[in-house]
């Protein structure tokens, strides 16, 4: 009998499938790839022309885009995707299959949050590497670093937030409405669709209340031209990461692996031979 | 020696009592069936012992371990088919397998045991593209990937066309000849009545019958003739001699099968008709089954119609 194999090495087995399932979902990565780089282009041709000033003095509205768009691929790949993908796991008694293996929960957890995470990274990079070809975005090396931890910070929170989202849904068919609600108008007042130039007090106030907003500035302000290096945000990163723990509580205190009654959807039925 | 030790299990779901006091030793190397109609308890105690359910009270032991309370070590040593549950569609057969196998620390050859459900064929397609029986039988595939030292099946063939379900039959009999201690779930008597080396009858959550196949069939010592008679003859007469007539279908149950057969070919003459098909022979499993079952007052359980959602 050979010792099971280590929590590492299952993990990166785990990493290498999650990654090979996302690709053979076409909608998946439409939603969290195509489209962030579809409103890039899009947005860019209606308001692209002038410039904008968020707080750090004015920058071209192009450039504003990259960036914005860049931070909400990080967040769709990590928060929706996994808020999405886990219901669905969970109805189907996929979860329930893994519970009955030796895998350690955690390292499949960890396996989907890598997925999400590598995901991520692919958007930012793909985002960037636009703004950079495209929209004479200029990236300094010494904010690089900043611009990396901020992604570190961001993809853990809002993985963290994705998890919690999946475990309190009560159903695959409520997770979508639920992330989405929860996501996208948050993404209008904070600077991701729209620059917001003086907001109203209150709406600035929610904004930042908020993990996205700070996320998204934060991830913005190391591309600016006029901050100076090395551009950590510390403050609205320490809120991120705050957001973050807060999401990892709910996640570890309300994750349930079995399919809940109500939401058994018509896959799992279709095992057994309809009568 | 038991490796699956049940002492007065209860499970209760809010008011309903689901399990009411079963208690039920497993010795090593036995396949024991578990037999019982829609709703009577069986994937709650099967589920109790795969460590996915919490019980309410009772003690249980598989292994020498509370699945309750057991982690990776238990689940490495168990294998678990479940009555329904989902595979990732995205991917291959093969696929599947391999991943879902890299956690145990005695993991059989993906192939092999594609070999053995009958599969070896499919392994590059995607999981999406096999038909429900074949999907059923990745279900089977992956309950042995981890060469389990017991294995909980429930209702493992159903959706099996015959010849898959007699392959499994096969794959579960070699199963034992390596020492597998096996509980498995069923609505085919047949298939009970191959497999199991005991069967328990559990009817509203309690144990009703337990013995060997070969126990249960004999308890009565009842005899049972069949027969068939031409459609449309008069079969009045049958009745009082205690036969059961469905359509053209006669059986006939007694404690005096010499009397009954001499009443039976006696009425047979007077009326000039042929008995055909005659059989005499003992209540085979089901007969037995039915029994017990029916007479809970439960809805007749219907082989072909497994728990759905629906039901609870
Ligand atoms: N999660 C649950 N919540 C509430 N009640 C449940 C739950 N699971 C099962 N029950 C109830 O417990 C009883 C026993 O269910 P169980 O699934 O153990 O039956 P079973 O013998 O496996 O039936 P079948 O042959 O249909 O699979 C049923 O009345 C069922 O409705
Ligand atoms: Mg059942």
């Amino acid at each position: 009998m050979s010792p099971r194999a280590s929590n590492v090495a299952l993990t990166v087995v785990q990493l290498r499938y999650q990654l090979k399932i996302f690709w053979r979902t076409p909608v998946a990565a439409f939603f969290t790839l195509v489209l962030p780089l579809v409103m890039l282009v899009l947005f860019n041709a209606l308001f692209g022309g002038g410039s904008v000033d968020t707080g750090q003095g004015e920058w071209p509205v192009r450039q504003f885009y990259t960036g914005a768009l860049a931070a909400f691929a990080a967040v769709s790949a990590t928060y929706t995707n996994l808020a999405n993908t886990v219901p669905i796991l969970r109805d189907e008694g996929i979860l329930k299959r893994w519970r009955g293996t030796p895998l350690p929960p955690s390292v499949y957890v960890a396996g989907m949050v890598a997925m999400g995470v590598v995901v991520a990274l692919i958007g930012v990079v793909v985002l960037l590497g636009i703004g950079v070809v495209a929209y004479d975005l200029e990236l300094d090396a010494a904010k690089m670093p900043a611009a990396f931890v901020t992604f570190v910070v961001g993809v853990a929170a809002f993985a963290a937030m994705g998890m919690a989202c999946a475990a309190v849904v009560p159903n695959a068919r409520s997770a979508p409405a639920v992330a989405n609600a929860t996501i996208l108008p948050l993404a209008f007042i904070s600077n991701v669709f729209t620059p917001l130039e003086d907001p109203p007090g209150w709406l600035d106030a929610v904004g930042d209340f908020f993990p996205l907003k700070p996320f998204v500035t934060a991830f913005q302000d190391t591309l600016h031209p006029l901050t100076d290096a090395p551009a950590f945000a510390w403050g609205r990163l320490g809120w991120v990461a705050l957001w973050g723990v807060a999401g990892a509580i709910v996640s570890v205190k309300k994750f349930r692996w079995e399919p809940s009654a109500e939401g058994a959807s018509p896959r799992r039925r279709r095992r057994t031979p309809a009568s | 020696m038991p490796v699956i030790e049940i002492a007065n299990l209860v499970k209760r779901y809010g008011e309903l009592t689901a399990v009411n006091g079963v208690s039920l030793e497993i010795n090593e190397g036995e396949v024991f069936a578990l037999l019982g109609p829609n709703g009577a308890g069986k994937s709650t105690v099967v589920e109790i012992l795969e460590g996915h359910r919490d019980r309410t009270s009772g003690d249980v032991s598989v292994l020498g371990l509370d699945p309750g309370k057991a982690g990776a070590e238990y689940r490495d040593q168990i294998g678990i088919v479940l009555q329904s549950s989902g595979i990732e569609d995205e991917l291959s057969v093969l696929e599947a397998l391999d991943v879902y196998g890299a956690s145990y620390s005695t993991r059989r050859d993906p192939m092999e045991v594609l070999e053995l459900v009958g599969l070896a064929d499919r392994a590059q397609d995607r999981v999406s593209q096999l038909s429900g029986g074949q999907q059923r039988r990745i279900d089977l595939a992956l309950g042995i990937i981890g060469t389990p030292k017991v294995l909980f099946l429930d209702e493992p063939t159903t959706g099996f066309d015959p010849s898959a379900r007699r392959q499994s039959w096969e794959l579960i009999d070699g199963l034992r000849d390596l020492g597998t201690t096996i509980l498995l779930t069923t609505h085919y008597m047949d298939e009970a009545q191959h497999l199991a080396d005991r069967v328990g009858v559990i009817v509203g959550g309690e144990i009703a019958v337990i013995g060997t196949p070969a126990e249960l069939m004999d308890a009565t010592g009842d005899t049972v003739v069949r027969f068939q008679v031409p459609h449309g003859a008069n079969t009045d007469g049958l009745r009082p001699l205690g036969a059961v007539v469905e359509g053209i279908a006669v059986s006939c149950r007694t404690a005096t099968p010499t009397k009954t057969l001499h009443e039976l070919t006696s009425w047979a003459l007077a009326q000039g008709v042929e008995l055909f098909d005659l059989t005499v022979s003992r209540p085979s499993l089901e007969d037995v089954y039915l029994q017990l079952a029916v007479s809970d007052a439960q809805p007749s359980p219907a082989p072909d119609m497994p728990e759905t959602r629906g039901q609870q």
